[in-house]
């Protein structure tokens, strides 16, 4: 899907034979009575072929394929939506990339290196509102102990794969400003708490932080920076989320072509019918104009063009609304088979819609965008 | 000229030297797709505006950039789309004849060059380049518009010529061009396809008679044109007799270029900003409105901005894949299809958030008349260029290979049913 290079189609192939190998429907089926779906030797060869490097700089020892990691990463992520993957891909990916862009040397030999190799997983625990109006609402508080040292607390809500991760990333209000801290998921006064959801494959967990002392080395970032650096951190996730969500829907319009053209009624065909042509017209366009807003915006991010940020936002704000409604016109054109657990096309209908609403709706995004172009209109004004 | 072909980079340089001399500033009010409250306005404003784009395709020629494509025997540069990608470059900023790219130079003189005589070649292309030459398309009718091929208009050999009867409908500024290129039937016995010819003539041909259809919001820029005994030289004949639908099959081609990739296109590209009802017009609606800093007014602003950034995004995406392949030509109807529903959505967005002041408005704001009166017209963009109905059924029959719509047009054209208004 979003492969345009040799290496990106490599990268492509093997990503793709792994996870059919890896995750097949049966295997999901299976995960989705497992507390636990992380799978620390799959990790392991799932960074050897490159998912964990993708938005880390070559100095900081990582690497593209393509000299466009956002983009490499969207190849993965569309993947891992066309099957459904359990993860931790953007947890992992989020926080390499803030080590890597604001991390200290300490924190890149350490957390940085593993998340790298695959010996370890990241959390992020994003707790952002998009485009909220009042600005957003910090759930952490960081008071600072002598030496430098903070104490952290607060409870961080819908952290992907907390329980299997070493670290979590999150942002707390401090004297100086909000900044990022790197919580190793083991230190004292850290507690989880096993959330239920509708992805089958994924787990979420919400952390508790009850005075959590941290050494000076823990703050990513200069204090006050946190905040835009949240944003850099959103425009990736939104790169991400949308490849993710349009491997999903490629999925589910696939199978549902194959319906179409298999099931007849009334001595026909049901894809003979205009009637529902033209629904999987209308939903093979919305595919195309996904992927391709999608990768817009990966380019625009890769290259650090100064539209990145509206590229990113509006690549939510368009995916995002229209993803779960093609995965649901899916179901409707399956009819009673649709809503069924035996066909597998819930699974990705459940990936779809967690990607759209676990880290800022399709409508945050917009008045996201929205407020870009407002500020833009008012300096040409 | 027989040293070597200048280089990109060469003739990029030089372009940008010229329009700088040469051409006035693009003046982002000058879109000649504006409505205006009192439809005379609106006629007055495309007359001027045709005026000015005839004379600055006379600047382009006289500076040796018009035709960068064609041959040049027929008045072009005879360089390569990388050269003219470039010039379209270059000309981001500037004024240039935008609105009669199409249909002049495409479908019409791209068809001429395809498909033309040398004689039409000569007789026609040196004059389309310089402007004194616009050319309009007489295709649908007014018995169908998304079948071409069921055109009723009929063509009678009569020694060296041809006598032309029906009508023509749906053609962009009839009034303001010079030439025609029509379909006409010249084989009422054969299949529907089979008889027909594509002849070209002036619009000021005896017999034409063009009348301007005034639109609900009170635009009058579409005609129809009514044809009695027009007479047409067999020179002015383009392609074989009865070999119409060839020739079509270029035309319909080069018109869809007008998404994108076309090697006889002059255009700095239609900006998504510049689309009407984008997201920072709406802003601009909403900022004088005062509640700009509305949530749902953001939210609406985001949406508009969203589906035109998208909109670009796919012309991209798309243009590339039907180039390499790895995309059939019919996947043209998903920018058609994306591009008509996205911008019905944008004229409503626009709507909502200008509110009570879009439907009833102070004398001469032709701000607010724009909203409303293009909220009247909004569905023109899933209906003009060909329905969105057509491109669904291109997308799912053509790419996606579902089972083909059962046709009852078959045998000879004469027997194939007609509603009783089409006589």
């Amino acid at each position: 899907m979003f492969a345009t290079t040799p290496d990106q189609e490599l990268l492509e192939r093997t990503t793709a034979r792994f996870l059919e190998d890896r995750y097949p429907v049966s295997r999901l089926r299976e995960l989705a009575d497992r507390t636990s779906t992380f799978d620390p030797a799959v990790w392991r060869e799932g960074a050897a072929l490159g998912w964990t490097s993708l938005l880390v700089a070559e100095g900081a020892g990582g690497g593209s394929v393509s000299g466009n990691g956002v983009a490499d990463l969207q190849v993965v992520a569309s993947l891992f939506g066309l099957h459904a993957a359990p993860g931790p891909l953007l947890g992992t990916n989020v926080v390499a990339a803030a080590l890597a862009r604001w991390g200290t040397p300490e924190q890149q030999a350490g957390p940085l290196a593993a998340l790298l190799a695959g010996e370890a997983a990241g959390a992020w625990g994003h707790a952002t509102t998009v485009g909220a109006p009042g600005g957003r609402r910090r759930v952490v508080t960081a008071t600072p102990a002598a030496d430098g040292a903070v104490v952290l607390s607060g409870s961080v809500a819908t952290v992907e794969g907390a329980a299997e991760a070493t670290h979590l990333l999150v942002t707390a209000d401090a004297p100086g400003g909000p900044s990022q801290h790197l919580v190793p998921l083991d230190a004292a006064g850290v507690s989880l708490t096993a959330l239920r959801g509708v992805d089958l494959t994924r787990r979420y967990a919400r952390v508790d932080l009850h005075d959590v002392a941290l050494p000076a080395g823990s703050r990513v970032g200069a204090p006050g920076e946190a905040d835009e650096h949240d944003e850099q951190l959103v425009d990736l996730l939104a790169a991400v989320l949308t490849a993710e969500m349009v491997g999903a829907v490629q999925r589910a319009f696939t199978t549902t072509l194959e319906w179409t053209v298999d099931r007849y009624s009334f001595g026909r065909p049901l894809g003979s019918y205009q009637a529902i042509k033209h629904r999987l017209a209308d939903a093979r366009t919305q595919l195309e104009a996904s992927e391709a807003v999608a990768a817009r915006a990966a380019e625009a991010l890769g290259a650090g063009a100064p539209d990145g940020r509206a590229w990113a936002s509006a690549a939510m704000a368009h995916v995002a609304a229209r993803a779960p409604e093609i995965v649901q016109e899916c179901v409707q054109l399956h009819g009673g088979i649709g809503v069924t657990y035996e066909l597998d096309l819930h699974l990705y209908l459940r990936r779809v819609v967690v990607d759209s609403q676990l880290y800022g709706s399709a409508t945050d995004f917009a008045r996201r965008l929205g407020r870009l172009v407002a500020d833009d209109e008012g300096r040409a004004a | 000229m027989s040293d070597e072909q200048e280089s990109v980079e060469e003739f990029a340089a030089r372009a940008r030297t010229w329009l700088a001399a040469n051409m006035p500033p693009a003046d982002p009010t000058a879109g000649y797709f504006s409505f205006h409250e009192d439809p005379a306005d609106s006629q007055a404003h495309a007359d001027r505006r045709i005026a000015v784009c005839r004379d600055l395709q006379a600047r382009l020629f006289d500076g040796g950039f018009a035709g960068i494509c064609v041959p040049r025997q027929y008045g072009g540069q005879a360089l390569t789309p990388a050269h003219q990608a470039a010039f379209n470059r270059e000309l981001r900023g500037y004024d240039h004849p935008l609105e009669i790219q199409v249909s002049t130079f495409i479908p019409c003189m791209a068809v001429l060059l395809e498909l033309g005589t040398e004689d039409q070649k000569l007789r026609h292309i040196p004059k389309m380049l310089r402007g004194e030459e616009v050319w309009a398309q007489f295709l649908s009718e007014p018995s169908g518009g998304s079948d071409a091929a069921g055109a009723l208009t009929t063509a009678v050999r009569d020694g060296d010529q041809w006598v032309l009867n029906g009508s023509k409908i749906w053609t962009t500024g009839g009034w303001y061009s010079d030439w025609a290129m029509c379909l006409a039937r010249t084989n009422w016995d054969v299949e529907k396809h089979r008889g027909l010819t594509v002849f070209s003539f002036p619009v000021s041909a005896e017999g034409v008679d063009v009348q301007h259809i005034q639109l609900l919001n009170g635009s009058r820029e579409f005609c129809q044109e009514f044809l009695t005994d027009v007479v047409v030289d067999d020179r002015d004949r383009i392609g074989e007799v009865d070999e119409g639908w060839t020739v079509m099959g270029r035309w319909l081609y080069h018109e869809r270029t007008v998404a994108g990739g076309s090697p006889y296109v002059t255009t700095a590209g239609a900006k998504s900003a510049a689309l009407p009802n984008d997201g920072p017009a709406i802003a601009a609606l909403a900022r004088r409105g005062g509640n700009l800093d509305d949530p749902a007014v953001l939210e609406a602003v985001g949406e508009a901005r969203a589906l035109s950034m998208v909109s670009e995004a796919m012309v991209g995406s798309v243009s590339r894949k039907m180039a390499s392949g790895a995309l059939p030509q019919h996947a043209a109807a998903m920018l058609r299809l994306f591009s008509g529903t996205a911008t019905t959505r944008r004229t409503t967005l626009a709507l909502d958030v200008a509110g009570h002041e879009a439907v009833v408005w102070e004398p001469g704001d032709e701000q607010l008349a724009s909203v409303g009166l293009g909220y009247l017209v909004r569905q023109a963009a899933q209906i003009g260029g060909g329905t969105v109905e057509m491109a669904r059924n291109v997308i799912s029959e053509r790419l996606l290979g579902m089972p083909r719509e059962q046709r009852n047009d078959g045998g000879p054209f004469r027997d194939v049913p007609r509603g009783p208004a089409a006589g």
